[in-house]
């Protein structure tokens, strides 16, 4: 609970090069104990590569690099008995069953065979495995076999966690599943250094966020404050007729900050907002002016829009998030209004 | 939108309290046993042999079509080309045959240290042991020791074969037998550290195949194997005395039928000890420094 120890993971100015390829770029990364830390980048950023070298699967080039106070190159060998990795693959063995994966694994940290066991079973218990504990885990589905695997670096219970895109090849459920025993574990203490394409993931689980592109970090903060970082909110409306959409327009340009930008096809307008504050005062002045309302929303900038605006193109994950531009909607759905989520006084 | 998937992956407890996650709640005690350095060694290499011979059992595929090759050899051979091949006045060909194809067959054998190495390595479990604080040289030491194991039963199996058409021991003792058979595994074990290294070098197990057949099929069929040496050109005959496969089954079948046993026996253990003396501390070398992809 203390907060002013000594920070989990530290990184100073750390390179690495594959032959001519240049993963790492001087990365400095500060991880606070007690945390979840999102890295957060596009395929190629050198995510794994930090991961690796965090965890002694590579030596780094230059730089420094600790783990709970240890030098990885130094003192590897005593940070082995400390952390647990899940990687970006899922890596359990498919021909032993899910209980022997894990009493191999729990031998391994040198647990004795009969707690081994009983931690093997705890934790099949704990992440819903229990009814396929005696089946290979070569037959469980792309799921299970994840959360297999979380539980295999969970076996020793370590006070710093590594999770490389842990929820990639996860369907919606299963991430949220995963997300849960996230939330879980940091609630009882574990740190944890997580990356993610998924901007939305760095967002929900993350306190901090650091946002890294070709080696370097190039922004960090918490995700609220990223999203600061280009400005407020957005309010984006929908008009019932076309008829109305100048009036509409004049009544966003009085509480907007910028711009109103109208789409006469899909009867769409949008402009941004300093804050949530202003929703009743424009359903109000709408409401004066006689315009009939379809649609009002009001958005956050999306983590997409921050990445965007720190590298100058789109994050290598696709966005999925439904909101947003109205600019290329297309032709609105028919006049038939059937107005499903329409906000209203 | 999270009421509905709150039990996605655990059981939350009537409190609501999340289940021992992180295992600071964990009912086990984990605090890992203490013992000494070469107990760890040990254990770790005992584990992951165990793990590799449960692969072996449990897919058997493996072992079998490591069985059949040999088989088929021995059938072509004794029955086809047997009657062409002259190995001596009053021999019988099956019995110069044999060890030639106990040889094979252990040498074919260990080429599957390097193939399993690698699909560990392809699909990332290389990475966690690798993050484990388990002995550097158990995933290997354990691996060519389940490929000993492997191999002796593979070997058995030919013997029988062997029996079946007609291969006898002869001018020999039972002691001598044993050292025979003794020979042609530890030859087995040192040529599964040959292919662990390449194993490790290479990134998935095609590469580790094709790697390991370049180099083992000259030495396999250039040799005294199915046919005795003097019959080769010159220019090969200096190649396939001295070679390491050759000296090896000169010595076993010298120890299986009698004749001149001391140089090909003290080659081929010096072959083997030099093998494994070379390769071992390399292929650790390589496993320290190899990653998953
Ligand atoms: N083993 C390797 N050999 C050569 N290049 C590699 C290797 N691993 C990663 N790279 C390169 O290093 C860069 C960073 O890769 P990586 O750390 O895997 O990124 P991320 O995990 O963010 O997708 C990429 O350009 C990648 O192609
Ligand atoms: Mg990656």
């Amino acid at each position: 609970m203390s907060e002013s120890d000594a920070p989990a993971v530290l990184m100073e100015g750390v390179r690495k090069n594959y032959g001519s390829t240049q993963a790492l770029a001087g990365l400095d990364l500060t991880v606070a104990a007690g945390t979840v830390h999102g890295l957060l980048g596009p395929n190629g950023a050198g995510k794994t590569t930090a991961v690796r070298i965090l965890t002694t699967l590579l030596r780094p080039d230059a730089g420094r690099a600790e783990v709970l106070g240890l030098d990885v190159a130094r003192s590897a060998a005593a940070l082995r008995g400390r952390i647990g990795l899940t990687g970006q693959y899922a890596a359990v063995d498919e021909r032993l069953t899910g209980l022997e994966n894990l009493e191999m694994f729990g031998r391994l940290y040198r647990l004795p065979a009969r707690r081994a066991r009983a931690r093997a079973m705890e934790l099949l218990e704990r992440f819903d495995l229990a009814d396929a504990a005696r089946r290979m885990s070569g037959t469980y589905s792309g799921g299970m076999r994840r959360r297999l695997d979380l539980a295999a670096s969970l076996i020793i219970a370590p006070p710093m966690l590594f999770l490389d895109e842990p929820t990639t090849g996860l369907d919606p459920r299963g991430r949220i599943g995963m997300w849960e025993v996230i939330g879980d574990l940091v609630r009882d203490g574990t740190t944890v250094l997580l990356t993610t394409q998924y901007l939305e993931e760095a967002d929900q689980l993350a306190d901090q966020i650091s946002v890294i592109d070709g080696g370097r970090v190039i922004a960090e903060g918490t995700a609220d404050e990223l999203k600061a970082r280009i400005g407020g909110h957005q309010l984006d409306i929908e008009v019932a007729r076309g008829g109305d959409l100048t009036a509409a327009a004049g009544v966003l340009a009085g509480v907007g900050t910028g711009e109103v930008t109208v789409d006469e096809q899909s009867r769409r307008l949008s402009v941004p907002v300093p804050g949530a504050s202003v929703l009743a005062e424009v359903v109000r002045g709408l409401d004066a002016a006689g315009v009939a309302l379809v649609d009002v929303a009001l958005h956050r900038p999306s983590l997409d829009d921050v990445f965007l605006s720190l590298t100058g193109r789109a994050s290598g994950a696709a966005a999925h998030d439904g909101g947003g531009a109205a600019s290329d909607t297309p032709p609105a759905q028919g006049g038939g209004s059937e107005p499903q989520d329409l906000v209203t006084t | 939108m999270t009421t509905t998937e709150t039990a996605v992956f655990g059981k939350v407890p009537p409190d609501g309290s999340p289940a021992g996650a992180a295992g600071s709640r964990s009912a086990v005690d984990l605090t890992p046993a203490s013992r000494s350095g070469l107990f760890w060694v040990t254990s770790d290499a005992w584990l992951l042999a165990k793990r590799s011979l449960i692969h072996t059992w449990r897919v058997p595929d493996v072992l079998v079509f490591s069985s059949v090759q040999p088989v088929l050899f021995v059938l072509l051979f004794t029955y086809v080309f047997g009657g062409a091949i002259d190995v001596g006045p009053g021999k019988n060909y099956v019995d110069y045959l044999m060890p030639g194809v106990f040889a094979q067959t252990v040498v074919f054998g260990a080429m599957l240290t390097g193939m399993g190495l690698a699909t560990d390595k392809q699909n990332g479990l290389l990475d966690r042991f690798r993050s484990l604080p388990m002995a550097r040289s158990a995933l290997l030491t354990g691996r060519t020791l389940a490929d000993l194991v492997r191999n002796t039963f593979i070997v058995l199996l030919m013997l029988a074969v062997g029996l079946a058409v007609g291969f006898r021991f002869h001018d020999t003792s039972a002691p001598e037998v044993i050292a025979g058979f003794a020979v042609l595994l530890l030859f087995s074990y040192a040529f599964s550290w040959i292919s662990a290294t390449i194993g490790m070098a290479v990134s998935n197990p095609e590469a580790a195949q094709s790697g390991g057949l370049i180099w083992v099929f000259p030495l396999v069929f250039a040799s005294s194997a199915f046919a005795p040496v003097d019959t080769m050109p010159g220019w090969l005959q200096a190649f396939a005395k001295h070679q390491p496969v050759s000296v090896t089954i000169d010595a076993s079948r010298a120890l299986f039928q009698g004749g001149p046993l001391a140089t090909p026996l003290i080659s081929s253990v010096a072959w083997s000890v030099g093998i494994i003396a070379v390769f071992g501390p390399l292929a650790v070398r390589v496993y320290r420094r190899s990653t998953s992809r």
